[in-house]
């Protein structure tokens, strides 16, 4: 738990390059340990992409990345139902949501934190 | 005659149509291990008489995109012929470690993760391929994950007919109701593809769902 940072991406940070920089920005810093809190949403068809590169960099020499965790949630939809917000976000496919996140983060470092929650805060503090 | 000829350049242009139009390319997505090969093969063994592919209970058993030319279905006096396309499925995640609780040594491991991250990207590649696709999960199973969501996300975005099977019902603790409600567009099958339950909903709904296309 280490090397593993925690990092913001604001939605202008990402809005206004072409969708496959997107991707390829977002797994690069993926792999490079970062768990990712962006604001906005991926197209799915950029989640097909984002999953394709994943696969490509997993296995590779030296490198110990797994794959990523993905997750879209919207605080503000927090008290629907679980079947509701699912809905939403299927509904909701343009980045430009400024009420819904994404976490990409690697698989294995999501892994221990589902293990133990308190490492999150290790993180934060940092 | 340049009528005529005009009509029959119409009637084969229109005979094609219809034919192409029969012939459906059936693709089988979700989750690996969700059971896509075992209905692949239920829906080869009812109709073809033998098997698509390979079942297995380590995951990531079908690593290349399989297909059948010409499943003949035929159901209420109406035949459909289909092409099935069993494909390896969509995960966001590979690890070579999970295979060896399974027995697997490292190197085959290894191998087998490897071929598996292939096998996802060309699921994915395969796609706009598709016709209409059956999302097979596993009923026990929270539908609720990313891996879903995406594909059926994908699946809407290209405007292809979804049909999902809540395969494994024979097995206790099912959540039927949760799938239902977390799809409710769409038309949900709860079967079992290995006992074979409830098979003639299913290609009830199968026949509903080419309607669409
Ligand atoms: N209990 C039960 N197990 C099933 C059913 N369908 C498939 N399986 C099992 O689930 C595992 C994965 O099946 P497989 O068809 O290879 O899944 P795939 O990765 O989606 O193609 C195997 O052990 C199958 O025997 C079912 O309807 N009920
Ligand atoms: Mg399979």
């Amino acid at each position: 738990m280490k090397n593993i940072t925690l990092q913001f991406i604001p939605y202008a940070e990402i809005a206004y390059i072409s969708p496959y920089r997107r991707v390829k920005y977002l797994i690069d810093l993926a792999v490079d340990n970062r768990i990712l809190l962006i604001q906005g949403k991926l197209a799915p068809e950029e989640e097909a992409d984002l999953i394709q590169e994943t696969m490509k960099r997993i296995g590779k020499k030296r490198s110990r990345f797994k794959g990523i965790e993905l997750t879209t949630f919207s605080p503000k939809t927090k008290n629907l139902s679980f079947m509701q917000s699912f809905k939403e976000n299927v509904a909701k496919t343009l980045l430009g949501e400024r009420d819904v996140f994404t976490i990409v983060g690697p698989a294995t470092i999501v892994r221990e934190i589902k293990k133990d929650p308190k490492k999150i805060q290790l993180l934060l503090r940092k | 005659m340049p009528i005529k000829i005009i009509k029959n350049f119409f009637k084969r242009v229109f005979y094609n149509l219809f034919i192409t139009k029969k012939h459906v390319k059936l693709g089988f997505y979700g989750p690996p291990n969700s059971g896509k090969t075992t209905l692949a093969n239920r829906l080869c063994k009812d109709w073809v008489g033998e098997d698509m592919g390979k079942v297995s209970r380590v995951p990531h058993e079908t690593r290349e995109i399989q297909f059948k030319e010409k499943v003949d279905i035929n159901f209420n006096n109406k035949k459909i012929t289909f092409k099935l396309i069993d494909t390896p499925g969509i995960a966001t995640k590979i690890d070579y470690e999970d295979f060896l609780h399974y027995g697997l040594k490292t190197k085959e491991a290894k191998k087998r993760a490897r071929e598996a991250t292939r096998g996802v990207i060309e699921s994915i590649k395969w796609l706009d391929d598709m016709d209409a696709v059956i999302v097979v999960l596993d009923s026990s199973k929270n539908p609720y994950t990313q891996v879903n969501i995406t594909i059926i996300g994908n699946l809407v975005a290209r405007k292809i007919p979804v049909l999902i099977a809540a395969n494994k019902t024979d097995l206790k603790r099912i959540k039927l109701k949760k799938i239902e409600a977390a799809f409710p567009e769409y038309d949900v099958v709860g079967i079992s593809a290995k006992k074979g339950h409830n098979m003639e909903e299913f290609y009830e709904t199968l026949f509903d769902l080419v309607k669409k296309t």
